[in-house]
């Protein structure tokens, strides 16, 4: 098989996960589009490590070996987003990613001073519990 | 490689090239959908088809052990997962019209100019590169096996410590939020205070 094929797929599913990440506005979408991406990867490493196993004549499989440890490593990264999020919509009530704009610092959206030490408060508090 | 290059025409595709071109564009196809759809379930249901259709394709890599551990793993827990979470939130179920946000050109501009540079980049480097995928398969449960436990047996059992760290950050993340009614019911007394404005939300 061409190794083009594997390669340009891998690719475009990259960037059609960068594009999910960038354009997404609920954070769950974007964890999917996050999905996408580490599966564009999953796909380069394992085209890479099947053409490397009939070239080379030693080889360690690492690129197999890493797939594994991608795909352990994302679903551990899926739990702990997943959690983040609904903490954070338990909290606020929006799953929402462009209202989550608490440490943000623009001209347009100064929330103010007592709104901010608030915020920082709870956050304290949070941080302490 | 030129001996290589004899041996393969670029105009002559093998079945399995056929077959992978496409499974690819079905892939490829689904990845649009769930990131370009305004239904938030229907996206997660195309990650299904995009997820499945990536198994197909280590399949047909001969990357078996990969390939089933991708149905297990992604399909089985992963989308299953993201469910519960689109569930969750209380996410509609029909279209929401807010699901892209407003940076969504500069967003296609980007992704865009990734993905030809990228397609640019690989095409070039490996136009006389050829898989050879006779014999035996290369990714067969036995050889990913006997590879694991010889050669990333430190690297795997780091991994375990690492789900293990997962599972009680995930615990820990989710119960902070009941121990905290009390402390940010009492910070929503304070005046200007942000919890008692996202109640009324």
């Amino acid at each position: 098989m061409h190794l083009v094929y594997p390669a340009v797929l891998s690719a475009l599913l990259f960037c059609t996960g960068l594009y999910g990440v960038l354009a997404r506005r609920n954070a769950i979408l974007v964890l999917m589009s996050v999905e996408l991406m580490l599966n564009a990867v999953n796909l380069n490493l394992v085209a890479f490590d099947v053409w490397l196993s009939k070239t080379a004549t030693e080889t360690l499989h690492s690129g197999q070996a890493l797939t594994l440890f991608t795909i352990a490593i994302a679903a551990a990264e899926i739990g702990i987003g997943l959690a983040i999020v609904l903490a954070v919509y338990r909290d606020r009530g929006t799953s929402d990613i462009d209202r989550l704009r608490d440490s943000a610092e623009g001209p347009g959206d100064d929330p103010g001073p007592g709104d901010a030490a608030a915020a920082q408060d709870t956050e304290k508090a949070e941080a302490t519990t | 490689m030129s001996l290589a290059a004899q041996t393969h025409g670029f105009l002559t595709p093998t079945g399995v090239e056929i077959a992978f071109l496409l499974v690819g564009l079905v892939t490829f196809g689904a990845a649009l959908v769930t990131v370009t759809t305004r239904q938030l379930v229907h996206a997660a249901l195309w990650l299904v088809v995009a997820l499945g259709g990536l198994a197909v394709e280590y399949l047909l890599l001969t990357a078996e052990f990969i390939a089933w551990v991708q149905v297990l793993i992604y399909v089985g827990s992963v989308v299953v997962l993201l469910l519960f979470g689109l569930m969750l939130t209380k996410a509609p179920i029909g279209r929401s019209p807010d699901a892209d946000s407003g940076n969504r050109w500069a967003a296609l501009t980007v992704a865009v100019a990734a993905a030809t540079a990228l397609v640019w980049v690989v095409v070039d480097a490996f136009r006389a590169t050829w898989i050879d995928l006779d014999g035996a398969a290369a990714g067969s449960t036995k050889v990913t096996g006997a590879s694991l436990f010889q050669n990333w047996v430190l690297p795997f059992e780091a991994l375990s410590v690492l789900l293990l760290a997962a599972l009680v950050g995930a615990i820990v993340l989710s119960r902070r939020a009941k121990a905290t009614a009390a402390a940010s019911s009492a910070a929503a007394d304070a005046p200007g205070g942000r919890p008692a404005e996202e109640g009324v939300r």
